[in-house]
Formats: structure tokens, sequence, C-alpha cells
């Protein structure tokens, strides 16, 4: 198969104070996980001026400060990292994380549509969404909500024609061949197939997000009782979702 | 401190600093004043830090009661504001009595005005600022715009012993035709050289769909080479996105903060802070800057911030 990957990277100016590097222009964990090992090399070597990276898809994105560093001394230094990256791997530790979702009725109005659609049992469409694990590609759309890939073909579902104008916080949703979870009540076009109780977004805590690009996610589906008491867990803030992991 | 009672709330009057930084990653926008050299202006007028917040006012200002005596500045747009109906300036230091009501005209030039109070205005620090980001509604006053019957709350500070001014040459006018400087890319290869040439050469205008996210322009048709999407990836503000229509769309603070639109070019940092002041029925002019000559402008423009408080006039 033909490798997806840009060789060399693509290292682009973004405006006056960002570097843009890309690694290929398609949704792949060989791609991804270039990004993610050069994003943890960079925080690794703490290179004077960084000031935050936006890891996504199939780029990094890099915000410096114009008054520590230049593009070129950036793009010198960077380079040097990449390059012992291809010649030793670095061990990128995956965190692992485990969201509990009921599935169907009121929690996923658009699980019976996603099983019509492919011809499946909603058990079925159940059982291929929970048994694979996703990774967190990049946080985007809203706060804290990750764009995780990729589902089964069998079932890969188009988005809504009309986006809802009210989608409930810890909607699971499909959109083609991307799996998310609603981390807030927000418009949306997604497919939604069940509800998690965990919180995926506070910003009052540190950090804000559940989740972040990289890490590893899998659905394990639960009961609307065991939802509830989960929920309140959560509420209490005991909850710990990397235990089980 | 209790400083103001919102008597009326205006068009969409948020509590803006200089916004929220190192939390892109989590899908989390910057937020914060759009116009930042106006939001430092105020708070250097009444000597506070740079980065206290600070009211932002979009096109039609609130009315506020003192609730205490205190000194306040107010900057950016020429929004004509008033003191018990008398007609103050702007770019300078006022002092306000208990009982006063700042009120506001119409907004002659610019969309933005800034109206800061001695101490800032202390609302909870979210994530390390107080910028208010209403979509995910968090930060100022409860993540939202201000309303009727709203308390803001200030920090007790002893007031100034003396007021300032901005000289008039400092003032930036707000014309309503904009020039803005883009360094090219990251995607700039996905237009043909014809379309770079029209993004380059064409006036655009600011269409109704224009907010702190962002502005969505008309004008001619900029030209993909194939295709017009992308794998999504990260924005800042600045970046200019075109989508298949052929119509570009500045980002601005509080955007998204991932997009799948290839981005042509994105503006340069002092242009971004200009562009704070950009309203529907404006005109934009892009014009290309190479990497060299936009640090000199970076530059020159973080030495005025910096200067500015040692060359404001004293009253």
């Amino acid at each position: 198969m033909k490798s997806e990957l840009y060789t060399p990277a693509r290292y682009l100016p973004f405006g006056d104070h960002a570097l843009l590097i890309e690694f290929g222009d398609i949704i792949s964990l060989e791609v991804n996980g270039k990004v993610i090992a050069l994003n943890e090399a960079i925080l690794k070597a703490e290179i004077q001026g960084v000031e935050e990276l936006i890891p996504t898809y199939r780029s990094l994105l890099i915000r410096y400060n114009p008054l520590k560093t230049t593009y070129g001394q950036l793009v010198f230094h960077i380079k040097d990292i990449e390059k012992t990256l291809i010649e030793s791997t670095i061990e990128v530790e995956i965190r692992k994380i485990t969201i509990p979702v009921v599935y169907g009725g009121e929690y996923g109005p658009d699980l019976t549509y996603v099983a019509k659609f492919h011809g499946l049992s909603e058990e079925q469409v159940v059982k291929l969404h929970s048994e694979r694990e996703y990774r967190v590609y990049m946080i985007g759309f809203v706060a804290g909500f990750p764009y995780l890939g990729e589902v089964p073909d069998e079932i890969a579902t188009p988005r809504l024609e009309t986006p809802r104008l009210k989608v409930l916080a810890g909607s699971v949703g499909i959109a083609e061949k991307q799996t998310g979870i609603y981390p807030c009540e927000a418009p949306g076009g997604w497919r939604i197939i069940g509800r998690t109780p965990l919180k995926l977004f506070n910003p009052l805590q540190q950090p804000p997000a559940l989740l972040k690009p990289g890490d590893d996610v899998k659905f394990k589906p639960i009961s609307e009782k065991e939802f509830k008491a989960i929920e309140e867990t959560v509420l209490k803030g005991i909850y710990l979702p990397f235990s089980e992991a | 401190m209790k400083v103001f009672n919102v008597l009326k709330p205006g068009l969409f009057t948020t509590v803006q600093d200089l916004g929220r930084y190192g939390y892109l990653k989590y899908g989390i926008p910057i937020s914060g004043a759009m116009d930042t050299f106006s939001l430092v202006a105020a708070n250097l007028l009444v000597e506070n830090n740079s980065n206290d917040a600070c009211l932002e006012i979009t096109l039609f200002g609130p009315e506020l009661q003192a609730l205490t005596k205190t000194q306040i500045a107010i900057t950016g747009g020429a929004i004509s504001p008033k003191i018990n109906g008398q007609n103050v300036s702007t770019w300078q230091t006022l002092e306000v009595q208990e009982g006063d009501v700042i009120s506001f005209g119409k907004m002659e030039g610019g969309c933005r005005a800034y109206l800061s109070i001695r101490g800032g205005i202390n609302t909870p620090l979210v994530l390390g600022s107080r910028a208010t980001y209403v979509r995910s509604g968090f930060g100022g006053i409860n993540g939202r715009q201000l309303k009727t019957g709203d308390i803001i709350e200030g920090f007790d500070r002893p007031p100034l012993k003396v007021g300032y001014s901005m000289s008039e040459h400092l003032v930036p006018q707000f014309t309503g035709q904009f020039k803005v400087h883009v360094i090219l890319g990251p995607q700039a290869d996905m237009f043909t050289e014809r379309g770079i040439n029209t993004f380059l050469s064409s006036p655009y205008e600011v269409t109704l769909e224009a907010d702190r996210m962002g502005y969505r322009l008309e004008g001619s048709i900029i030209e993909h080479k194939a295709k017009a999407d992308i794998i999504s990836d990260a924005l800042l503000p600045g970046a200019i996105q075109v989508p298949k229509n052929g119509k570009p769309i500045i980002i601005m603070r509080d955007a998204q903060t991932t997009g799948g639109y290839p981005k042509i070019g994105v503006a340069i940092i002092p242009d971004v802070s200009l562009l704070g002041q950009a309203k529907p029925n404006d005109i934009i002019k892009f014009s290309k800057i190479t990497m060299s000559e936009a640090r000199k402008k970076l530059f020159e423009y973080y030495k005025l911030l910096n200067n500015l408080r040692r060359i404001l006039l004293k009253k």
C-alpha cells in the first residue's frame, strides 16, 4: 500500500506567530501517530519560545512567541527533533479511557435509524461500536468535543440532513466514519446512538477536558440503572474514568 | 466592591481581558478583546495592568449607574459616551461619582468600545482569564453577555491622583476601510495563481454574518485549484479560510479551534487587533507581506504597547 504520509513533512508558516507541520491530508492512525509523537517530543524538548501545541488529525500547529524565537530557528530545531523520531521510535504513553454508554431509546434516538440504514439489528450496531478502540484524533467544534476514529464501515452513517437544534451533553454520535461525544448541549448533525453520564468538559477543572489528542477510548454498554449510579458519582466528583483501563 | 448597576445591557456587552491562552488543544478558543490595542489603552488610562478585564461594548452601548465613586476610561470605536447626559471624551481618564449614569450615543466609527474601571473588573478567573466565552458559557459574568440588573464588581484600589489622555496622533481612526497584511499560507498552494491574485487585488465587504467568532466576506470569488476541503486542522485568530463558494471567512477570537477549509493566508497580529473594529458593510483589502516585514511591524506594535504607559499625557 502506498504510504499516505508526506515525506518529508511539510513545514508551513501560519501567520506571524505560528508554524504548521503537516504529515498528510488523510485520517489515519499512521499519520496521526506522527503528529502525536512529534507533539510529545517537542513538549519534552522545552524549546525556547514555544507557547502552545495543537495536534489535529494530520498536523501539528505550534504557536510561538515571536519575541523569543523566529520561524527559521523553530523549523531548524524541530526538523532536528523530527529526524531523531525517524531514527528511533520513541514510546508515547497512550492513556486508555473507558466511556460507559447507554445505547438506544431516549439516550440514543438515532440508533434505530443507523441499524435500519445498514440492515443490522440495534444489538449488532452496539456491538460493532463498542468492541473497538478509538483514537482521539483531535478536540474541536466546541470545547472538549473529541473527534474519534474510526468506526467500522458496517456502521458508518451520514450526518442528519437537518441538524438538531439541541443535542444533550454526553450524547455519543456517528458522522460517516467518525464518532464523537458532545461535551455540552449544542446544535449538531451527528447521528446520536447513545449517551454517557461522564462529564467531558469542565472549565473549572485542570485540565478542563477529560480527553486529549492521542488518548485511546473504548465505549462500554451500560444499563439505565448503571447510568444513574455513575451520574451520581460523577456529580460528587468521585468517578475515576481511568481506573478500569 | 460593587461598581456599576446595569440599567440597560446594550446590544452585546461582555467582560474581556487579553484572552485565555494554552487551551486550544482542548477546543477552547483564545477569546479576549477583539481590539487588543484599545483594551490595553483603556486599562493604562486608569493605571491598570494591560491584562485587566474591561467591558467590551458592541455597536450599541449599555446604560450603567455608578454605585461608588470611581475612575474609568472609554476607548475603541467612536461611540460618544455621556455622563448624566453630558458628552464626555474618549481616550482619557474620567471621574465618576456615585449615582452617575453612563450612557452611549451612536457608534460613528468602528464596532467595539472598551470601558475600563480603576482596578479592573472582578469576575472569577476561569482557566487563567476573565474573558467571556459565550458559546461554552464560561468566563466574565456567568459566561454570558450583560443583562439588566447585573452588578459589575471591581477591585478596591486607591483612586488616581492624576488623570491621563492619549495624544491625538496615537488614537486610531476607524473609517470602515481596512488594509490587512497577510502572510500567505499555510494552504495557499490549494489556490490557483488567479485565485491568489483575486484575493490580493479585490476589495471584500464584511457581511451581516460577523461576530466574535469570525467574519464572512462578500466579494470576488477566489479560485481553488481542485478540492476546497482539507482534513480539519487548527485555527488561530486572523486565519483566512476559503470554502468551496470562494468567499473568504476571517477567523476571530471566539471561533472554533479547528476547521476543514483551506487557509489562503493569515493576518498579522497588529491587523487582527484592527479587524476587531470591522462591522458589516466595511471594506477589507488584503495585501501580501513577507515574514521579515511582518516581524518588523510586529516589533513596532509591541514597542508601542510597551511604551504606551510612559507616553500617556498627564492631565
